[in-house]
């Protein structure tokens, strides 16, 4: 596999941020409940990672060490502000409902975590690259919680109606638990055990082992 | 190359031109972009009015629907409509800032805490044949951490609640946010704002729902579990615009014929 395509794919399942770094979870909970908002979500997200790995590799040689992290901060926030910007202006209604979350890509860590182990050390075409990947690997989680909790959650996918709801005279008995924040926990979890099934490398080694317990006085 | 980056004089050329780099491109974003979210901002505001109304209709679009709404300064010191201020473009928000333009509140005045009152404040109407069908108030007020702004309309008895949202808050979601929620404003519907014969406001959001047992149910809403500051950050702020320094004179008047 060719360096550019390894950048882009890998992050997806292989070395997916959400999945095996575990970073970004916070938005993964607030943002999915429904489909839209959840798309342009990932929309932002996927954008300020890759420009702000663009810019901050475009200027990693002049960027002094002791600064960086404050210098990669102001990069990203500026990207951050205009993003919410650009979606008051375009998408005013998914922008009412993301509120606080867009702000809050400035402390998402995949953002931070890229620039500071990425976007550092190389060029800047493979890490606008890393920024795009990263922030698939991101979008296909989120869609995927997304799509699952709206359509169990409120019988619909992008707003549009897929199961009829018994309150509308219909036969699905909407699981209002999918619509609060911790239903994201378990299918975010659903998703880790069955993408660890598929790799069984991601499996961390437990840092305990339980002691064999067969006799009473072992005990 | 690393080291020569360390020295004080790159540090500090580094901060600074990436500060003005980034100030400028933010504050072009900010600028360039002002128009389409200040059209946003109308058109949501319009819409949050036909909302209060309970005006809908999805064939039109919102500037159809719009025209049946007329729009009238009103002068909150004599209660009656004027003349002085065009509707069109007026910011009952900057007004509010403004000395000149504005009625300081004193602190047993002010339960919304809202500090300053425009003089003018814009009134929407629909109107059949010379008779108010319906009348859209903007009220606003301050919760738990933020300003609330929204509408009230009343029936064309000038005493029942129509409709009753908010349009801008930040109040914390899924507590005071539920103010949002479409069950909790619909629970406004039908209540009334007086009692028979004055105008003291008597609509309040109490604490707990309102069964078959409250007294006065017809003037009271239930509270939001979890979020007591807002549900009496609203209370207030009703109180407040439906009082004698809101518009109560006003709704006097026009009760009267002589607005």
């Amino acid at each position: 596999m060719s360096k550019t395509n390894e950048v882009v794919i890998t992050p997806i399942f292989k070395n997916n941020p959400i999945a095996l770094q575990i970073l970004g979870v916070c938005s993964a909970l607030a943002v999915t409940s429904s489909m839209s908002v959840t798309v342009v979500m990932c929309l932002a997200l996927t954008s300020v990672t890759a420009f702000s790995n663009l810019f901050i590799s475009s200027i990693r040689n002049h960027v002094p060490g002791n600064i960086r992290i404050i210098v990669q901060m102001t990069i990203i926030a500026s990207l951050v502000i205009v993003v919410d910007q650009v979606l008051k202006a375009f998408a005013y209604e998914i922008s009412k409902q993301l509120s606080v979350f867009v702000g809050l890509i400035i402390t998402n860590c995949i953002v931070m975590g890229r620039a500071e182990a990425f976007a550092m050390k190389n060029p800047p075409g493979i890490s606008f690259l890393d920024g795009i990947g990263n922030g698939l690997g991101y979008s296909v989680v989120l869609l995927s919680v997304g799509f699952v909790r709206e359509l169990f959650g409120s019988g619909k996918l992008f707003g549009i109606e897929i199961l009829p709801l018994v309150t509308d005279g219909g036969w699905y008995y909407s699981n209002g638990l999918l619509l609060l924040p911790p239903s994201a926990f378990f299918l975010i979890g659903i998703f880790i055990w069955i993408l660890r099934t598929a790799y069984p490398d991601q499996v961390e080694k437990p840092e305990f082992e339980m002691a064999p317990n067969t006799k009473k006085e072992a005990a | 190359m690393a080291s020569n980056n360390d020295t004080i004089g790159k540090t500090l050329t580094v901060a600074v031109s990436l500060c003005v780099v980034c100030s400028i491109i933010v504050s072009a974003a900010a600028v360039m972009l002002r128009p389409a979210q200040q059209a946003n901002k109308d058109l949501d505001r319009k819409s949050n009015i036909l909302a209060a109304a309970g005006i809908s209709d999805s064939s039109k679009s919102v500037d159809e629907l719009f025209e049946q709404i007329s729009t009238r300064m009103l002068d909150m010191e004599t209660g009656k409509f004027t003349d002085a201020v065009e509707a069109e473009g007026y910011d009952a928000r900057q007004a509010a800032k403004d000395p000149s333009q504005s009625i300081q509140l004193t602190a047993d005045q002010d339960i919304a805490s809202i500090r300053r009152q425009a003089r003018y404040m814009p009134v929407y109407m629909v109107e059949n044949q010379g008779e108010i069908e319906k009348l859209i108030l903007p009220i606003h007020g301050y919760g738990l951490w933020s300003t609330l702004y929204g509408f009230i309309s009343l029936e064309g008895d000038l005493n029942t609640v129509g409709g009753f949202g908010f349009y801008e808050h930040a109040e914390t979601p899924g507590l005071g946010g539920e103010v949002d929620n479409p069950v909790w404003k619909s629970l406004w519907q039908g209540k009334s704002v007086y009692a028979e014969g004055s105008y003291t406001p008597k609509l309040a959001v109490i604490k707990g729902k309102v069964g078959a047992g409250t007294a006065d149910a017809e003037y009271k809403v239930d509270g939001l579990s979890g979020a007591t500051l807002t549900s009496v950050g609203v209370s207030n702020l009703v109180q407040f615009w439906m009082g004698e320094n809101g518009y109560a004179p006003f709704l006097a008047n026009l009760k009267a014929g002589g607005a």
